[in-house]
């Protein structure tokens, strides 16, 4: 396993090469180019805003004396938006990452996992260009929220939601190959997963915190801490949940071994299946 | 002193069915191969036990019908996929020039595309910097380098591959029918880069059903049937067995051809047309042994032999004889009528023979045309583009006959004759 790993950094430059043509050729042709990448986030959180800002506004009001509500609910909803879009792109892409590729497993000798990894970080990149706009929104819009040195645990989170979300694209991406049924059923899953992930809401809002059974859901879902530690980070200011974390960093790595094995196991398989 | 050992290779794919989806991915992850759980009804053997070896500096054809395993062997010699058992060494860097550009993406310029095409297959990009401009030039497509691949035409798109692939500088060099593609000038250049190899000693694996070309540039050849070597060797021998073995087939294919074209004329009344007061039956072709058979040499004699079967006494019949080729043109026309017989009475069942000494048209099909009726034209029975033969040549001339000639060449010029191939 440490071995392949290896290997994995061995095709760096394979790797460095297919995600900048990745990057190069999503928005070729299109008048905006590169800015696609945070036209669409800023697009999806104006929806948000409108939904559950104004129209639904949420229960929330202040939580770890922060202030959730108008403008500072934007903020708060773009700091879990921007890495859940990271992970819901990563994961629907990887479904279909061997298929589009389909060329390179049948007619080359190639490394297929560089796939799937290659598809976690070019949407890492995309996640990381957003960054800036978040902390100019906080810098700018922020009433009572700032910019404090817990963000130093910015890269922590990436880094643990990276492991994790590395393992499921393996998982995801060798499993659609022999069933495909999967791409679909991910789609609507992943909707689901979204709201059962405190993205929209906080995870400390008293309507949750009321219902021990909520609690109970919400913890045993790797994304709800991964997306608490960047609330935390960025829009709390204060320490990421320091047992909670490496916790979840233990269950990305299980999710890591055993989705890189499947996707081993099944190696072989992919030439006459894709 | 060998650069590939091949150890009794086998090959399965399982046959397509839904059925045992969950039997055989529970028994990929569990025991790694899809065939386990799977009835021997259910699984399709690609290659059989394939063992060689080649040597350093060999070049190796493998030849072979459509669905031989071929490809499959070759796939498994790039690595691309796994043998269900058996054991491959290879010694030194390979590369398979078996989809030409097969990493390109359309929407980026050639240049970026050389780049990535280039790690793709394995090299530095310090490398491909030194070789960027050998790779463009070998391409011809110094004008077109700045363009998405996606605006280019098929060929630019396989020459820009070839050239990529070649320059690789690989020690083994797999080719897998890429070169059909190529324009009239591009592939002799590619033969010409293959050769260079041949001369620089690296090992040459190369897979065609382009025969000439196998025999010009290769050391041995293997000819793969139904997943077995079935012959190895010197390359004539063994594209004259092969070539024998086709011809075999496809006569008995013609001879298949005929029996339901014979059932189709019955039943086929356009193409068959008369009173049937003088019918005709049984129509074959047989050669000077009295063999049935639908394909004969240019010059081979033969025989046209047909049943004629007259209900009552006629005092007035001619008969004809038409041959056409695939296009329609009639080659040649004759009837008894012409040729001066002169014909007295015809009753009950009879047989005649038309002896072709020498049919000397050129290779292709024909169809033939029988006829009978009365002087003026009145028809008794007409069989048109009913019965097809073949005609194989040495030569592959054109036109419709081959018209016997010599050349004659003064002392100055030098020019001599092959060999015939066969």
């Amino acid at each position: 396993m440490i071995l392949k790993l290896k290997d994995l950094f061995k095709y760096r430059q394979l790797i460095f090469t297919l995600i900048s043509r990745e990057l190069k050729a999503r928005y070729r042709g299109t008048v905006f180019g590169f800015l696609w990448s945070l036209i669409n986030p800023l697009l999806l959180l104006a929806v948000y805003s409108i939904v559950f800002g104004i129209i639904l506004p949420g229960s929330s009001g202040r939580i770890e004396n922060k202030d959730i509500t108008g403008i500072n609910y934007s903020i708060f909803l773009f700091t879990g938006l921007l890495p859940w879009i990271w992970f819901n792109s990563s994961i629907l892409e990887s479904s279909n990452v061997l298929f589009i590729h389909g060329n390179l497993i049948k007619k080359i000798k190639f490394p297929i996992e560089v796939l799937p990894v290659m598809t976690v970080l070019t949407n890492m990149i995309h996640f990381i260009f957003g960054i800036p706009i978040l902390v100019l929104f906080i810098v700018f819009f922020g009433k009572g929220v700032a910019i404090t040195p817990w963000v130093l645990f910015f890269p922590v989170a990436v880094f643990v939601q990276f492991v994790f979300t590395m393992g499921l694209s393996f998982l995801v991406s060798a499993l659609t190959v022999h069933f495909r049924d999967l791409k679909d059923i991910l789609a609507n899953f992943l909707t689901l997963w979204f709201f059962g992930t405190p993205i929209i809401y906080a995870f400390m809002t008293p309507a949750i915190q009321n219902h021990k059974a909520m609690v109970l859901a919400l913890s045993l879902n790797p994304m709800t801490h991964i997306i608490e530690a960047y609330h935390y980070t960025f829009f709390f200011g204060s320490l990421p949940h320091w047992k909670k974390l490496p916790v979840t960093l233990v269950v990305g790595l299980i999710f890591f071994y055993i989705g890189y094995l499947i996707f081993d196991k099944l190696r072989d398989t992919f030439v006459e299946e894709v | 002193m060998y650069t590939v050992i091949v150890e009794d290779i086998v090959k399965y794919y399982k046959k397509y069915s839904n059925k045992h989806k969950f039997l055989t991915l529970k028994s990929a992850i569990v025991n790694r191969s899809l065939f386990s759980d799977l009835k021997s009804s259910e699984i399709f053997e690609a290659l059989r036990g394939i063992s060689f070896k080649v040597k350093d500096g060999e070049t190796l054809s493998i030849i072979g019908e459509n669905g031989s395993g071929k490809s499959t062997l070759l796939r498994i010699l790039a690595g691309i996929s796994q043998p269900s058992s058996g054991n491959i060494l290879t010694k030194g860097r390979i590369s398979a020039l078996i989809e030409l550009g097969a990493g390109f993406h359309p929407e980026i310029s050639g240049r970026e595309n050389i780049f990535i095409n280039g790690i793709i297959l394995g090299l530095t990009k310090k490398k491909i910097q030194e070789k960027y401009n050998d790779i463009v030039n070998f391409a011809e497509l110094e004008e077109f380098i700045s363009n998405p691949v996606k605006t280019y035409s098929s060929g630019m798109y396989m020459r820009l591959g070839f050239s990529i692939a070649i320059n690789v500088n690989p020690d083994i060099l797999l080719i897998d029918e890429v070169l059909s593609v190529g324009d009239a000038s591009f592939v002799p250049k590619c033969i010409d880069k293959i050769n260079e190899f041949k001369r620089k000693g690296k090992t040459i694996i190369f897979v065609s059903h382009d025969l000439a070309t196998v025999e010009r540039i290769s050391d041995r050849v293997i000819w793969l049937k139904n997943g077995k070597i079935e012959m190895q060797g010197y390359p004539k021998r063994v594209t004259d067995a092969y070539l024998e073995y086709i011809g075999k087939k496809d006569e008995k294919k013609a001879t298949k051809q005929h029996e339901t074209e014979k059932m189709e004329a019955e039943k086929n009344r356009e193409k068959r047309w008369g009173t049937k007061e003088i019918e005709i039956s049984k129509v074959k072709m047989i050669d000077k042994n009295g063999n049935e058979k639908y394909i004969f040499e240019q010059n081979e004699p033969f025989t046209i032999e047909f049943d004629v079967n007259s209900k009552s006494e006629e005092k007035d019949f001619v008969f004809g004889i038409g041959i056409f080729n695939t296009e329609g043109t009639q080659c040649y026309g004759s009837n008894t009528f012409i040729e001066n017989f002169k014909p007295q009475s015809i009753k009950g069942t009879g047989k005649i023979r038309i002896n072709i000494s020498n049919i000397n048209l050129v290779n292709g099909t024909y169809f033939l045309d029988l006829a009978v009726h009365k002087r003026d034209g009145y028809p008794f029975d007409y069989h048109h583009f009913q019965y097809t033969f073949k005609i194989t040549s040495i030569y592959r001339d054109i036109g419709i006959a081959r018209i016997f000639h010599e050349w004659e060449f003064s002392n100055n010029i030098k020019i001599h004759k092959k060999s015939l191939v066969k």
